[in-house]
């Protein structure tokens, strides 16, 4: 035990607040379980619950693989796989999201590690936009998802990799490098490695893990709430058919391994629109901006959304009128 | 939240993936089958880094440290799971969202598998029923198992939801009942019927999308199955 002196035994520390909030639940469930009564209230909780149940799995992944870049991996690596010139480094990051099969909420933690170990921000995030969304395990869904339509794979693939370039290239044109705020940890260097690892994976499961808590708690909200018949409507006109989606992939914060069967049963919309949809959902969502925020900083995250919705828009459309017609 | 409490909150939410996936079927509620041993792993790690760090703080060196406030959501999940555990996506979902479309098949289908009656994913039938006219259900009977979901103009459904990865992607398809006064069945019940297909459709109300129909020849109540959605 740490040692406690007069001073310090009377603060509320964290893990007797930690204790009394779960005593507390414990002595409420009744009420609490009563809030839940209703069907509304119960199919929010489902939805929560399983969209935070099925990103563990890859937020673990990229945490694992986080720690393993931190610890195991020296810096100099990286110096040498990529180009020197940040310029070239962009595109290379892009298509390197190939080799990377997992969903965006492993990527985020992956990218605040490679920041740290010295790769270029651009390079980061471009290997951050681009990896949920081109990896094989991505491109396979969306070929089950769209049989007969191959064009939808490819489409996917080329605006991917074009949006993930463009905003690196941008962010390496007007990015600023204190928009980027990696929260403080621990310097692992004078640990032994693999004490150093776990507190990695320690550090980052908590902030990566809090902050798809918060995207989850906002995604079942709106999952719940947005009313189907709106879609609907939008769905007749061409313009607002894009940005309908572009938007609702925001929104709905779903795992970009699953996107395209969603994409799939919007049949009433327009393939482009479909499109944007699949392009901007791994990129930027409501779970991701979250994350992003906790990883990067608010700072960074309240541009970062933004200019990423709007080259995903722009690229889908372009790369929908030439591919999917 | 300081380190130890971090720690404890891995502990408990590694240990809440554990719960869900090993000792119950629980996770089935939330996600696909095929993502068991991926859960199963992740909470693993998870009680493992928890249980090292907290090992390490409590007898090491360093003393406590602030940390991020974030870390205190990470107790929603784990306190809706073991407090709540919300149940399998039902009714409610359903008349919200309306039935889903169902692609066309890439190549014919195979005929129909062995048995009298033949028991089909209700994804099968409706496939089967829409892009073949249910040109191969004939002369034959099937089965299907469902939840009772009833429209505004009282038509009864049997329904199962389709997961691509979580809950949070279901997609409804639904099976309008032929044959059957709506008014004995309540939402959400679980049912097995057996009958032939009834080239009648409906149009859903919600999504506009066409929902086939089948003629029910008889119909069993059942209890809530471990896997809550159609295969």
């Amino acid at each position: 035990m740490a040692p406690t002196t007069l001073a310090s035994r009377w603060r509320l520390g964290s893990v007797e607040l930690l204790a009394a909030t779960l005593i507390a639940v414990i002595v409420f469930r009744g009420p609490l379980v009563a809030a839940f009564d209703s069907p509304a209230a119960r199919t929010w909780a489902t939805i929560f619950v399983s969209i935070v149940v099925q990103a563990l799995p890859f937020l673990v992944f990229g945490v694992l693989i986080s720690a393993a870049i931190a610890v195991f991996v020296p810096a100099s690596f990286f110096v040498r796989a990529l180009p020197r010139r940040a310029a070239l480094a962009v595109p290379v990051a892009g298509v390197a999201g190939v080799a990377l099969p997992g969903c965006e909420c492993g990527s985020v933690p992956i990218a605040g590690g490679l920041v740290r170990r010295g790769v270029a921000p651009a390079a980061a995030l471009t290997f951050l936009l681009s990896a949920p969304a081109v990896n094989p395990v991505v491109l396979v869904a969306t070929a089950v998802a769209f049989p007969g339509r191959p064009e939808m794979v490819a489409a996917r693939f080329v605006a991917s990799v074009l949006t993930a370039t463009a905003v690196g290239w941008l962010w390496l044109r007007f990015g600023r490098t204190d928009w980027i705020r990696l929260p403080q940890r621990p310097d692992l260097s004078t640990m032994p490695k693999w004490t150093a690892f776990w507190l990695s994976v320690r550090h980052d499961a908590i902030h990566a893990g809090g902050f798809l808590v918060v995207g989850g708690l906002t995604a079942a909200f709106l999952n719940v709430t947005v009313p189907r018949r709106w879609l609907d409507a939008l769905a007749e006109q061409p313009v607002l058919a894009v940005l309908a989606l572009a938007l609702l992939a925001v929104l709905l914060s779903i795992c970009s391994e699953a996107d395209a069967f969603v994409a799939a049963s919007l049949s009433q919309f327009s393939l482009t629109a479909r499109l944007a949809f699949l392009v901007v959902g791994p990129m930027i969502d409501v779970k991701l901006f979250a994350m992003q925020a906790g990883t990067f900083g608010r700072g960074f995250a309240l541009r970062f959304a933004p200019l990423v919705f709007t080259t995903a828009v722009l690229i889908s459309v372009v790369v929908g009128s030439v591919l999917l017609c | 939240m300081n380190r130890e409490a971090q720690s404890i909150v891995l502990l408990l939410i590694g240990g809440a993936l554990l719960r869900l996936t090993v000792f119950s079927d629980v996770y089935l509620r939330y996600v696909k089958p095929g993502l068991r041993w991926y859960l199963v792993a992740a909470g693993a790690v998870l009680v493992v880094a928890g249980a090292i760090t907290l090992w390490r703080d409590l007898f090491g060196e360093e003393r406590p440290h602030a940390g991020p406030k974030v870390a205190w959501l990470l107790l929603l999940p784990v306190l809706t799971i073991f407090l709540i555990g919300p149940p399998a996506l039902g009714s409610y979902a359903v008349e919200k969202q309306g039935a889903a479309a169902v692609q066309q098949p890439r190549s014919d289908l195979p005929p129909l598998p062995g048995g009298d009656p033949v028991r089909l994913s209700v994804l099968d039938y409706v496939t089967r029923a829409l892009w073949e006219d249910g040109a191969s259900f004939r002369g034959r009977q099937v089965r299907l198992t469902g939840f009772v979901t009833v429209d505004d103009s009282g038509t009864a459904y049997l329904t199962r939801i389709v997961l691509s990865c979580c809950a949070a992607d279901g997609r409804p398809l639904k099976v309008a009942l032929a044959g059957v006064p709506p008014a004995t069945l309540e939402r959400d019940v679980w049912i097995t019927v057996v009958g032939g297909y009834d080239p009648t459709r409906h149009t859903d109300p919600v999504s506009n999308e066409t929902v086939p129909t089948i003629a029910v020849r008889t119909l069993t109540r059942i209890p809530p199955p471990p896997e809550p959605y159609d295969r």
